[in-house]
């Protein structure tokens, strides 16, 4: 603790910029009739994906003698998902966001996030969307080339030479060691994703994106939890993620309706958090309860708004974009 | 020692990697969008100085270096090794010639210096910031040149070489950075 720790890590231009982000952000959704929601950060159930953690707290009071555990919401998608399946129609959010064990020059444990969902759209169609808000955001601010649209294969291939859906964790392996990239231990050796994820963050995702909107889509179906998968071969989940200047910047689905489906996918997760030793999480059984119900037919992205304004400023790290990062909290 | 987490790396913490002493230079923590977290990790090798990358999975630790810096006195190098003594405690270290260095061409009897000690052996030895020596030989300067241009090499006691103004003479005591091995100033003895 230092003594001017008390002053915003921003510098007030910024944060003013801010201010104009979210008034540009919530125009452009009133213009298109999309309506503007709130939903609890705190709840009951939490995320299953192992590699989210959330921040849990302790409600007591009038209907809780003993206290009843309750999360911090790492993104507002299960609450917004049953809004749509009460008939919400297209709704977005602009949500503070917690996720327990993220920090550095990209990562706050607590983030601004925009998430909104598109009814009738499918995942390219809301790849437009976004590119026309983030255009709009940045115009002025960064000069970009005109979006580009690549697979996950095709990033693979492109930047090196194998083909994710099919290599195996020995080729992998072997494309770390030739790229130079120092292998962690402990990685396993019958999963390949995070081998990919290493790859990913270490050859690919700094070269994504360069001076324009490079959008990636159709995941390997084991990365994709939350979006509908296409029987192509092998299968991919229709997901996409938004990067700029190496910056992954948004993460988009066409959304999953499928009740049983979703319950496996979290059954397996859970598995999996059980055998890293993570605690287990209660499953969203009101999420499920609105899957079952009828989710119409959606696709939905968040989009990290420190990150944008980041960019929008070409700053290098959040703590410059954000009045008191957690270092100053 | 301790062991430490992905959590607790920052710039400056020792840690042993592959039986090696090493110095955290840069720490930065990477995801994807979804996935596992990753530690990219600078290095310095204590050892030899060369900077490398390692990845850690984030939350995964790594052995503490038992790794400190102290004040020694140096005292007299025998022709092979270089002995230094703890000025509150009188023990004496040794250190090698690959230990010392560079630094050997600054060290005059006496001289306090900060070495680095990897559980008790000196990893490196770093001189004082300034040393104060005599010129050994030097060519005449120009007489009435006192305007510091051009300058000449100066071998020092040490054996150092250094380049000084043309008005300074044999026999001169000097004032000398050691991290750019420049001549500062004369010295009145």
């Amino acid at each position: 603790m230092t003594a001017y720790h008390w002053r915003p890590s921003a510098d007030l231009s910024v944060l003013r910029l801010r201010a104009e982000l979210l008034a540009q952000i919530r125009a452009f959704f009133a213009a298109r009739g999309v309506l503007e929601v709130e939903t609890p950060a705190l709840s009951a159930a939490a995320i299953t994906d192992p590699h989210l953690a959330s921040f849990n707290t302790c409600y007591s009071g009038p209907g809780s003698q003993h206290g009843r555990p309750l999360y911090l919401h790492t993104s507002p998608e299960f609450a917004m998902k049953r809004l749509l399946a009460a008939g919400s129609g297209c709704i977005y959010q602009i949500a503070r966001v917690f996720r327990d064990g993220e920090a550095g020059s990209r990562h706050n444990p607590e983030f601004t996030l925009l998430e909104w969902y598109r009814v009738g759209f499918d995942h390219h169609r809301l790849m437009d969307e976004v590119a026309e808000l983030v255009g709009m955001l940045l115009a002025g601010r960064l000069t970009l080339a005109e979006p580009e649209r690549l697979s996950y294969r095709q990033i693979f291939q492109h930047h090196l030479n194998l083909d994710p859906h099919r290599a195996t964790v020995a080729d992998l392996a072997a494309c770390a060691e030739t790229r130079n990239v120092s292998i962690p231990t402990g990685m396993p050796l019958d999963d390949p994703d995070p081998w990919l994820d290493l790859l990913l963050t270490h050859c690919v995702e700094p070269r994504l994106g360069s001076g324009r909107l490079t959008f990636v889509h159709d995941y390997p179906a084991s990365q994709a939890a939350l979006a509908r998968l296409r029987p192509d071969d092998p299968p991919v989940g229709e997901r996409f993620e938004l990067y700029i200047n190496g910056i992954e910047l948004a993460n988009g689905f066409h959304e999953l309706g499928d009740t049983v489906e979703q319950r496996h996918r979290f059954a397996q997760e859970n598995a999996a958090r059980r055998a890293a030793g993570l605690p287990v999480m209660p499953v969203d059984e009101h999420l499920l309860a609105a899957l079952e119900f009828g989710l119409p037919d959606c696709a939905g992205v968040a989009l990290g708004f420190d990150r944008l304004v980041m960019l929008a400023t070409r700053k290098t790290s959040l703590a410059e974009v954000l009045a008191f990062p957690l270092d100053r909290a | 020692m301790a062991t430490y987490s992905t959590n607790e790396f920052k710039s400056g913490l020792k840690i042993m990697l592959d039986g090696d002493p090493y110095a955290i230079v840069e720490n930065e923590f990477v995801k994807p969008g979804k996935g596992q977290a990753f530690n990219r990790v600078k290095v310095r090798n204590l050892k030899t100085g060369r900077v490398i990358e390692r990845t850690f999975k984030s939350g995964d630790t790594a052995e503490g270096a038992d790794v400190v810096d102290v004040e020694l006195q140096y005292l007299y190098n025998d022709g092979e090794y270089w002995h230094f003594m703890d000025p509150q405690s009188y023990e004496q270290i040794t250190a090698d010639a690959v230990t010392v260095s560079d630094a050997a061409k600054w060290l005059k009897e006496e001289a306090i210096c900060q070495v680095t000690l990897w559980n008790g052996v000196p990893l490196s030895v770093a001189p004082p910031n300034f040393v104060i020596m005599a010129i050994v030989e030097t060519d005449p300067g120009v007489r009435g040149d006192t305007s510091g241009g051009g300058g000449k090499p100066a071998t020092l006691e040490t054996g150092a070489v250094v380049r000084v103004p043309l008005f300074v003479q044999n026999g001169e005591i000097i004032k000398v950075d050691t991290r750019t091995g420049e001549y500062v100033s004369r010295v009145k003895e």
